[in-house]
Formats: structure tokens, C-alpha cells, sequence
């Protein structure tokens, strides 16, 4: 399985390094909703501070909807995803192989909002393992339910609109957990954030695990 | 006597209730090469995607390669190539990197990977091409080098002259004389039938997803009566 994964996993980065949608797109969407976040709540960073956690994590949340929505799209082009079932890969391999694609890009995305929060909104980031820890769970997790619910929404003709509708209420765990460790982190508290960062363990363990089993019936069924 | 390659005993496939295949019985030898021939919305498709794992076998009995296909479709696909109308690619990746790919999923070895690219007119910087770039024809080129590199014991191909130019037809007939020759079994749905004619063994006529006799070639006019009647 960990072959067939890292070869789907390198197989989609190639592709997103050279289409660059990534880079020319959801990056730039979730800066978009960094700033409109900032026109929304005023100018006074007294407080945009504060929120600049929950802001960041529901960036994040949109721009993983395109991330996902793009994972399945290269699938769709003539006929690719009839080409990955007959390819003999094993449905569990791609899961994760697609999952762990999704996951890096949302790291590097993060890595640019991080920086986005601390500018806009004038964060003071400490705690940066914690910071760190809660990204990398948090996006394993947010990446398995996208992948898993993203091959259900790609074999119709609404996944356009379904796949938010499946995603989002899913992830709320996600959402309130990502958003107290970093605020615990951005608080000067990090050692506080332990709790929250194991629920974002666990929530990606269990969707990992979910994943590996489901996805294969899902990719037939879709 | 060996087993046969595909054996299909009733076979029915369903689109939600519609029946793609509507009992189809057939078998089909090791090394034997078959044209599938038949009206459109007969089944041919259908039958090769069925035989491929693509489609799922609602009733009746079905077994490629000694893999029984109601139980697990699945697992027949790495023994099996399917050219179909589409071309399974990735057009952001290059026409080798596809093949590469591909051949890494089916667990195949790479020392081929430069003949076959070679052999199907991806010397030079046209290897380095991103699938996206190329002509119809390259794509269908590049379709069927994938085809090759991931040497099959089951080839199903679906119109597998359409889209390629003279010479590119050839290079077809050429490899599917030359599977023949391997044992390789190969089952094809192709409009040519004069083509078709001199590669294939036997020909099997499809019609409302079901396997059929020969239909009778149309009678010629009774010339007497015409012109008695005139």
C-alpha cells in the first residue's frame, strides 16, 4: 500500500507543480480571504489579534475544499479515473497516496497564511512547535475526510456543490480544535494546548483509518 | 484443455436498471484473437468494460483470466490492457512519465519503457511532451504504448484504429499479428471490418447486450421480379 501511495502522491504533486493551480490560485484565494476577513472586522488589530486563530483555520478550511475539489479534477480529464481503477493500484495506496498530496499542499499554504496572520492582523506567533503540530494534524485530517468525501462528490454531476455540503459540517471538530491550540499557542500558553492537539490526532488517526477501508467501494461506486 | 481466458454465462451489467449487457454468454480461448462486432448501443463497450472490471457484474457468471469478476472485479486489472475512447492519461504529465506511471502501478518493469516510446514514434524531445500538447493521434499513440509497456495477458480495445493516421493503423495490425503470435488473447470492437477481418480468429456479433448469431447478409434484389413488375 505505502508503494502504490507514494507513487499517487508523486504523481499529483508533479502534476499541481506544473499546472501551478496551487500557487496561482488557492494560495492566492486564501489570501483573498485573509484581507476580506480584515475588511470585514475594521482595521484595529486590538481585534483582529485575537481572532487571527479562527480566521487562519477557516482559510484553511475553504482553500482545502479547492485543494480536494483539484485532487479530483486531474482524475476527471479523459477518462483518468477509469485509467487509476484499471490500474491495479490498491484503492487504499491512492487514498492515501491522494490524502498526503493534499496534505503537503496545505502545509506550504499554511506556512503562507502563518506569515499572512502575523502581517494583516498582527499576530504574535510563539509557540511554534505547537503551531506546527496542530497545522500537521489538522491538515492529515482535513486532507482524509476532503480525499474521502471528495471521491463520493467526483462521480457526479453536483460535486461543485455537494462536496462542501459533506465536507465542511464534518470538520467542525477540526475547525474548534486547530483554532484553541493555536490560540492557546498565540497566547503565550502553549503548554495549555496539549487536549485540543490530541483531539486533531485522534480525528485524523480515525479518518485515516476510515479512509483506507471506504475508499476503495467509494472509487467503484462512484 | 486449458481454461478458457473469458468465460461470461449470462452475463448482465446494469446502468441503474437499464441493462447494459442483457444475459451475454460467451467464451473465448487463450491466445485467441476476437473482433466484437455489432450495431451502436449494442454492447460492445460495455462487455470490454465488464471483462476490464470497469463495470460490475449484477447477475449471471463472469471469469477473466481465472478471476471470477462477480466475486472480485478488481482483481483481474493488473493482467489486463483497455484501450478505450478515452485515453487514460494525465495531460499535465509527459508522454513518458505517463508510461512510467503506469508501469510502475501494474508492477512492471522499466527496461522496456525506451523501445516501446521508440517503437511508437516518442523518440527524441516528443517523449518530454506533456500529454496535453499532443496531436489526437500522439494521444492515441501514447495510449497504446501504455498498452504494451504494461504487457498484458488480456488486451480489450475499444475502436483501437480510431483517431491514427495510415501509418499509425498499421503499426496497430502489426502489433495485434504480433500478440497473436506471443498468445496473448485480445479482444477488439472496431467499425473496420475489413481490417478486422484479417487479424481476428472469429468474429462475435453483439445486439441489445446479447451475444448473437451471424446476422444474414441482406439478399440481393430478385432481378426476374423487378423486372416483371417494371
Amino acid at each position: 500500500m505505502l508503494r502504490d501511495a507514494v507513487l499517487v502522491a508523486g504523481k499529483d504533486l508533479r502534476i499541481e507543480l506544473r499546472s501551478r493551480v496551487g500557487l496561482n490560485q488557492v494560495g492566492p484565494f486564501a489570501i483573498a480571504v485573509l484581507l476580506l476577513f480584515g475588511l470585514a472586522l475594521g482595521p484595529d488589530r486590538a481585534v483582529l489579534a485575537p481572532a487571527s486563530a479562527g480566521l487562519f483555520w477557516v482559510a484553511v478550511l475553504l482553500s482545502t475544499l479547492l485543494a480536494v475539489q483539484r485532487s479530483y479534477a486531474i482524475e476527471s480529464a479523459d477518462a483518468a479515473r477509469d485509467g487509476l481503477r484499471l490500474s491495479g493500484l490498491d484503492p487504499a495506496g491512492i487514498f492515501v497516496g491522494k490524502a498526503a498530496a493534499v496534505v503537503a499542499q496545505l502545509l506550504v499554504l499554511e506556512a503562507g497564511l502563518t506569515i499572512g496572520v502575523a502581517l494583516l492582523y498582527g499576530a504574535h506567533l510563539s509557540g511554534g512547535l505547537v503551531l506546527f503540530a496542530a497545522c500537521l494534524a489538522g491538515s492529515v485530517g482535513l486532507a482524509a475526510v476532503g480525499t474521502l468525501y471528495g471521491v463520493v462528490a467526483s462521480g457526479l454531476r453536483t460535486r461543485e456543490t455537494l462536496l462542501p455540503l459533506l465536507f465542511l459540517p464534518i470538520v467542525a471538530p477540526v475547525l474548534l480544535a486547530a483554532t484553541k491550540a493555536w490560540n492557546e499557542a498565540l497566547a503565550g500558553t502553549p503548554g495549555r494546548a496539549g487536549s485540543w492537539l490530541d483531539v486533531l490526532v485522534v480525528f485524523a488517526v480515525l479518518y485515516v483509518a476510515i479512509g483506507t477501508v471506504a475508499f476503495g467501494p467509494l472509487l467503484e461506486d462512484g | 484443455m486449458p481454461p478458457p481466458a473469458v468465460r461470461l454465462h449470462e452475463a448482465v451489467a446494469l446502468a441503474g436498471h437499464f441493462p447494459l449487457l442483457a444475459g451475454a454468454s460467451l467464451e473465448v480461448s487463450e491466445g485467441e484473437v476476437v473482433h466484437i462486432r455489432g450495431p451502436n448501443g449494442a454492447g460492445k463497450t460495455s462487455l470490454l468494460k465488464v471483462l476490464a472490471g470497469l463495470l460490475a457484474v449484477h447477475s449471471g457468471e463472469a471469469t477473466v483470466l481465472g478471476r471470477d469478476l462477480v466475486a472480485d472485479r478488481r482483481a483481474v486489472r493488473r493482467e489486463v490492457g483497455m484501450l478505450g475512447h478515452h485515453s487514460f492519461l494525465y495531460e499535465e504529465l509527459t508522454v513518458e512519465e505517463n508510461l512510467r506511471f503506469a508501469v510502475r502501478a501494474a508492477r512492471r518493469g522499466e527496461t522496456a519503457l525506451g523501445p516501446v516510446l521508440e517503437q511508437f514514434g516518442f523518440g527524441g524531445r516528443l517523449r518530454h511532451m506533456p500529454v496535453g500538447r499532443c496531436s489526437a493521434g500522439q494521444q492515441r499513440r501514447a495510449s497504446l504504448a501504455v498498452l504494451v509497456a504494461k504487457d498484458t495477458r488480456l488486451w480489450l480495445l475499444d475502436e483501437p484504429h480510431a483517431g491514427l493516421d495510415q501509418e499509425g493503423r498499421d503499426m496497430l495490425d502489426r502489433l495485434l499479428a504480433g500478440s497473436k503470435a506471443a498468445g496473448r488473447t485480445v479482444m477488439f470492437a472496431s467499425h473496420e471490418h475489413e481490417r478486422a477481418e484479417v487479424i481476428a480468429d472469429r468474429v462475435v456479433y453483439l445486439a441489445g447486450g446479447r451475444v448473437v448469431e451471424a446476422p444474414e447478409a441482406p439478399r440481393p434484389p430478385v432481378t426476374g421480379a423487378a423486372t416483371h413488375v417494371a
